[in-house]
């Protein structure tokens, strides 16, 4: 099951090499995401994350906040 | 929708997968930097002023008011030991009885703003609302800076 991390943890992460991921849709992503976040739209994840991300280290998910 | 994103990438065979929960509203009410088109134009937290004076509670009105004049400000923010904001102190507060303690004469609970909120939605609110200033804070309540609807006007001038 995916951890659940806070702000600090993902910076950590991030610096340690970790990928950050924003699954929201592109207008979203276009407009603001966090430094050096790849785009992976939840509906085109299926498609996309075996090409654009490392299966080899550790990812990072995030969208708007909890929901 | 990030933990459903977590869960597949699980399934497709990623083996260390993370759920930022709080995601980017929390990112970016922490004043964080951001990358993206928005990111050029300045927001909240970028116009708010920062040496906003600040008080306790407990104080006399009278040692605050010769604080914040001594600062040129016409304006103080009350704040608890974690920065937490309590409550506010405009021009009409600041004059009243000096024997007071601030917590018999502030403004309690002001409306506050995240640092992301644009400086357009701001001036809207601040003019719609007549509010000469307000309070910008991260999602728990800190204080970030004392915004100012007149270095809104003036920061959307210069980005004209």
């Amino acid at each position: 099951m995916p951890k659940q991390i806070r702000r600090e943890e993902v910076r950590k992460l991030v610096a340690d090499g970790a990928q950050l991921v924003e699954v929201l849709p592109s207008p979203e992503y276009e407009e603001d995401h966090l430094p050096g976040a790849i785009h992976v739209p939840l509906k085109k994840i299926d498609s996309l994350a075996g090409e654009v991300l490392d299966r080899t280290r550790p990812v990072i998910v995030y969208c708007w906040d909890t929901a | 929708m990030s933990p459903r994103a977590a869960s597949r990438l699980e399934t497709l065979g990623f083996a260390e997968v993370y759920d930022y929960v709080d995601g980017k509203a929390d990112w970016m009410a922490a004043g964080l930097p951001t990358e993206g088109t928005n990111a050029q134009h300045p927001r909240a937290g970028d116009t708010a002023r920062r040496d906003v004076p600040t008080c306790r509670l407990t104080e006399k009105l009278g040692d605050v008011r010769s604080r914040v004049e001594a600062k040129g400000w016409n304006a103080a923010v009350v704040v608890d030991d974690e920065r937490v904001v309590l409550g506010l102190l405009r021009s009409k507060e600041l004059a009243m009885d000096a024997a007071q303690p601030i917590e018999n004469v502030m403004r309690p609970g002001p409306s506050t703003f995240r640092p992301y909120v644009s400086l357009h939605e701001m001036l809207h609110f601040m003019v719609d609302h007549k509010l000469e200033s307000s309070p910008v804070t991260t999602s728990d309540g800190r204080l970030v800076g004392l915004l100012l609807q007149k270095d809104v006007v003036a920061a959307m001038e210069k980005e004209k």
